[in-house]
């Protein structure tokens, strides 16, 4: 059955590095207004970061490109945040969620799949090679 | 200043500050692999104590450094991580490469 969000924000960015903490910190003060926990922000920030940096990085490379981000709000304190670029996409999504996976060299640990799931209640990906990604990822704010 | 490097040749200290993500990781693996050409460096300290936040570009950070240490046969030292950046580093099983110092030795004055 398909929940009506409370609230509901968008937010569109394009794909340049500077970005990354710009887009963390929105969807966190977004976020806030269930009175999470710092651990509960951390966790939301560290995994936008993931997701916003792979479009940076992977679905548009050398060239820049919009980031879409929306982020809803649920009544039973369930965050929605949902990350769509239209770079070139992900030929094997199971593959490319494997920890340590990575097509980014050195530098790149290829865990950002993995810190997306961990710090997160749901992971989804769907992904077209040459149209683009959708990261779709669920948290529920405890109740304190 | 996202970063202050201290070294005696044989140690080096980076004491890393505000947020690491991939945006700010170039410019502090540039000044800490500066201070590692040569191979004689053998203990590498990553001081984590003003690091405010950190992504996986994070983990990149530092395995590469460890790598490189490795290689020169030196040991990698991980001070103070907050309990956010710890749960970060076991994603990476960084606890298992590194010393991991839970509170900051004595600081040492700054050039
Ligand atoms: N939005 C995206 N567009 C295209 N490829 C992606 C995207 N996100 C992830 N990938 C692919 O999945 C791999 C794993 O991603 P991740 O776990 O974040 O590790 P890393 O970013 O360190 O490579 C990437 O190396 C890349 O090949
Ligand atoms: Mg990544």
């Amino acid at each position: 059955m398909m929940q009506k969000s409370v609230n509901q924000t968008k937010i569109t960015l394009l794909s340049r590095s500077v970005n990354e903490g710009y887009a963390r910190v929105a969807v966190a003060a977004f976020a806030a207004q269930f009175d999470p926990t710092v651990e509960e922000l951390g966790d939301i920030k560290t995994a936008v970061s993931e997701a916003v940096t792979n479009c940076i990085v992977h679905a548009y490379g050398n060239t820049i490109g919009p980031i879409y981000i929306t982020v809803d709000l649920f009544e039973d304190k369930r965050v929605r945040i949902k990350i769509r670029d239209k770079g070139c996409g992900i030929e094997n999504v199971a593959k490319a969620m494997e920890p340590l996976y990575t097509t980014g060299g050195a530098e790149r640990s290829g865990l950002g799949f993995s810190v997306m799931q961990s710090f997160t209640d749901s992971l989804r990906v769907r992904s077209t090679p040459g149209k683009g990604t959708t990261v779709t990822m669920e948290k529920v704010i405890k109740t304190r | 200043m996202p970063l202050q490097i201290q070294s005696d040749g044989q140690t080096v200290t980076a004491y890393l500050a505000g947020e690491i993500d991939h945006h700010e990781a170039v410019s502090m693996r540039q000044a800490i692999d500066a201070q590692l050409m040569g191979g004689d460096v053998k203990l590498l300290v990553m001081d984590f104590t003003d690091v405010t936040f950190m992504d996986s570009s994070g983990i990149g950070l530092v395995m590469g450094r460890y790598r490189q240490i490795r290689y020169n046969e030196g040991e990698l030292h991980i001070v103070n991580p907050s309990p956010h950046i710890y749960k970060v580093m076991r994603i990476a099983g960084l606890e298992r490469l590194a010393v991991i110092h839970k509170t900051t030795p004595a600081r040492r004055e700054l050039p």
